[in-house]
């Protein structure tokens, strides 16, 4: 029988965490009110109670600090989980994530081994304006070094959070903040998603939509949509961005002969580009229109949910850029 | 002098070590021989000496730009380093690395580092690690008077205190933030005034004097490693060099006589006088530490100039740990 359990997206990452905390003790977790609190998604909740305030650390707002706990603690043997309490904050870390996380290894020669997982959360949609609801993946998608993961559902999120903190290498897991609470079936026990594998959520024939995070579940409704007109959307959630399920991608290309990515971050030099690159690329001879970008304008994140919800993109977006592709057929 | 004789003649042989490590680097820096950036550590020799002195083998250390003197003092292999510089397959880090980012895990030293004050939030990383492995371990972060002006220096103090880290705060404080005097950068004339601003104690050394830096370091280290939290040691000290490579492209910054002023106060030959005078060791004695080191540091160049430079195919190997790396 099929375990039917439901937890939630947070939940989903907290069993990951509680999991591994529970099988290897060289695992542990700091960052802002993450402790007696619980973080204030409530994603550590009830960790510390578990685990003692030596596991679960409470750090000061010191996001430099946070980040370079975890890079010297992981570069002298343990497997540090460090939480960014937002994903706007990493550019208050990037020193530590990009010029030590990320190349530390590289720099030394190959002689050293980094298992970090740095935890934030991005994503708009809560009216928290232009500092606390960016999604700056591409960013640290471009730095070599670096292995970027965004769920876009409770399942994905137990086994992908799993295998970020199994990783030897320094990971970004980017939790969404507005699926935080969407429920899905995740079995009991520990089980873990390989990084750079892709999913395909939806087969279809006519049309690619890559779509991650919450973008993806947008896909899956604009989908529902277009098959009442007859077209069949296939959509892939490439759920880790770094390394990117090019394979997956192409593949799906080749057979649907038109692509259509999708993210919520800002479109321009968003990793929308780099999809749409590769896709020209390396199936150039099986598209029959060109591969479209829909992303966010060239704004900051609005503040006014009347401003904020024609900002980022959603299931009717989607729906009129894949009319529009399918319009050029 | 108190110490040991055997334990001063460590000190001597470790900031013997790094000085003809680093005369030689800045000889191969001046004939082109050597690629990239170079920051010598020549005139600094107690600092790293006298701190590492005091520590044990598997204690971790941070280190800075000019980093080479604390590997070095860590233990580090000339034919490793010498390689490293030169860009060669056979160095510390593949050549991948250079002089600003030459390291040893083994020998716990986790890193030269090209971002000034980013060592200090790795070290307290790595005593935090070692408090929860309770084997005892200290870390130490090495760091210079101008990179306290950086939030990375302030962030990784307050952190280390809040959590009563075992960590020493080695700054090594040579009066200038490369070419800029300290006094144009900084309103407090002592490093150590910042250690109360975060509750630990700091005490103030004479950078020159490698005793005076040891026993500040040992009772530093023994306060970690006994579970009393982190110190800040101040030893004031000078770069002989410039703050890249010996001449520096000729920029004037510093008086002449500020420079000889110092000189006079050289850690090494101070160290040996005393020695001397004090009947613990014999001129002849220095002599053939110096002979004997010598002879190291032009085996390692011979070793370096004599390997193979790593070849194209190793740029993305390494990036990621069993993986070669995005396309």
């Amino acid at each position: 029988m099929a375990d039917e359990r439901k937890l939630a997206y947070v939940m989903a990452f907290n069993e990951a965490v509680k999991q591994q905390m529970e099988v290897d003790s060289s695992v542990f977790c700091a960052g802002e009110d993450i402790g007696a609190f619980g973080g204030v998604f409530g994603t550590f909740g009830g960790l510390q109670a578990k685990f003692g305030a030596d596991r679960v650390v409470d750090t000061p707002i010191s996001e430099q600090a946070i980040v370079g706990l975890g890079v010297g603690a992981a570069v002298t043997g343990l497997r540090p989980i460090v939480d960014l309490m937002f994903m706007d904050f990493i550019c208050v870390a990037l020193d530590q994530i990009v010029n030590q996380a990320a190349k530390l290894k590289y720099m030394f020669g190959g002689d050293a081994v980094l298992p970090l997982t740095i935890t934030t959360a991005g994503g708009g949609g809560l009216s928290a304006a232009a500092q606390h609801s960016q999604s700056l993946e591409a960013l640290l998608c471009h730095i070599p070094g670096l292995k970027v993961v965004m769920p876009s559902n409770p399942y994905d999120m137990k086994g992908l959070m799993t295998a970020c903190i199994q990783e030897n290498n320094p990971t970004v897991m980017i939790k969404h903040k507005r699926l935080l609470g969407m429920t899905g079936h995740v079995p009991e026990e520990s089980y873990s998603i390989p990084l750079g594998k892709g999913n395909i959520v939806r087969p279809g024939k006519d049309v690619t939509i890559v779509a991650y995070a919450r973008m993806s579940n947008e896909a899956l409704i604009a989908a529902e949509e277009l098959a009442k007109d007859g077209i069949d959307c296939e959509i892939i959630d490439p759920r880790t961005l770094q390394p990117l399920d090019t394979d997956l991608i192409i593949s799906s290309v080749k057979k649907t002969n038109h692509a259509v990515v999708v993210h919520e971050a800002v479109r321009f030099g968003g990793l929308g580009g780099e999809i749409a690159s590769q896709i020209q690329e390396l199936a150039f001879d099986y598209l029959d229109a060109p591969v479209t970008r829909i992303g966010a304008p060239f704004s900051p994140v609005p503040f006014s949910p009347a401003l904020e919800q024609h900002y980022i993109p959603d299931s009717k977006t989607i729906v009129q850029g894949i009319r529009d592709v399918m319009a050029r057929v | 002098m108190d110490l040991p004789v055997h334990v001063q003649l460590d000190l001597h042989r470790r900031m013997v070590r790094i000085r003809l490590f680093e005369e030689a680097a800045g000889r191969l820096a001046e004939s082109n021989r050597l690629p990239g950036f170079l920051h010598l550590y020549v005139g600094e020799e107690a600092v790293a000496a006298g701190v590492c002195g005091a520590l044990n083998d598997d204690d971790h250390i941070t280190s800075t730009h000019r980093g080479h003197g604390h590997l070095v003092a860590k233990g580090g292999d000339f034919n490793r380093m010498m390689a490293e510089l030169m860009g060669k397959a056979t160095g510390y880090c593949k050549g991948k690395g250079g002089s600003m980012h030459i390291s040893d895990t083994s020998l716990g030293m986790l890193g030269a580092n090209g971002i000034v004050g980013a060592g200090s939030p790795i070290a307290v990383g790595a005593a935090f690690a070692n408090r929860y492995r309770g084997r005892g371990q200290v870390a130490v972060a090495f760091f210079g008077d101008g990179s306290t002006n950086i939030g990375a220096f302030h962030e990784a103090a307050n952190m280390a205190c809040a959590l009563h880290l075992p960590i020493v705060f080695a700054c090594e404080n040579n009066e200038y933030g490369e070419f800029t005097p300290r006094d144009k950068t900084m309103a407090i004339t002592d490093i150590v005034d910042r250690a109360a601003g975060y509750g630990m104690p700091g005490v103030i050394v004479d950078g020159m004097d490698v005793i005076a830096v040891h026993e500040a370091a040992v009772e530093a280290v023994e306060r970690a490693r006994s579970g009393g939290g982190p110190s800040l040691i101040e030893a004031k000290t000078y770069r002989f060099y410039n703050h890249h490579g010996v001449q520096n492209l000729g920029l004037k910054y510093r008086s002449d006589d500020e420079v000889a002023m110092w000189k006079q106060r050289d850690p090494i030959f101070t160290l040996e006088d005393r020695m001397i005078e004090n009947k613990a060791a014999t001129r002849d004695q220095f002599d053939a530490i110096w002979a004997e080191l010598r002879a190291g540091i032009e085996a390692a160049i011979a070793f370096a100039d004599e390997s193979p430079y790593p070849t194209p195919d190793q740029i993305t190997v390494g990036v990621y740990t069993s993986m070669s790396g995005a396309s």
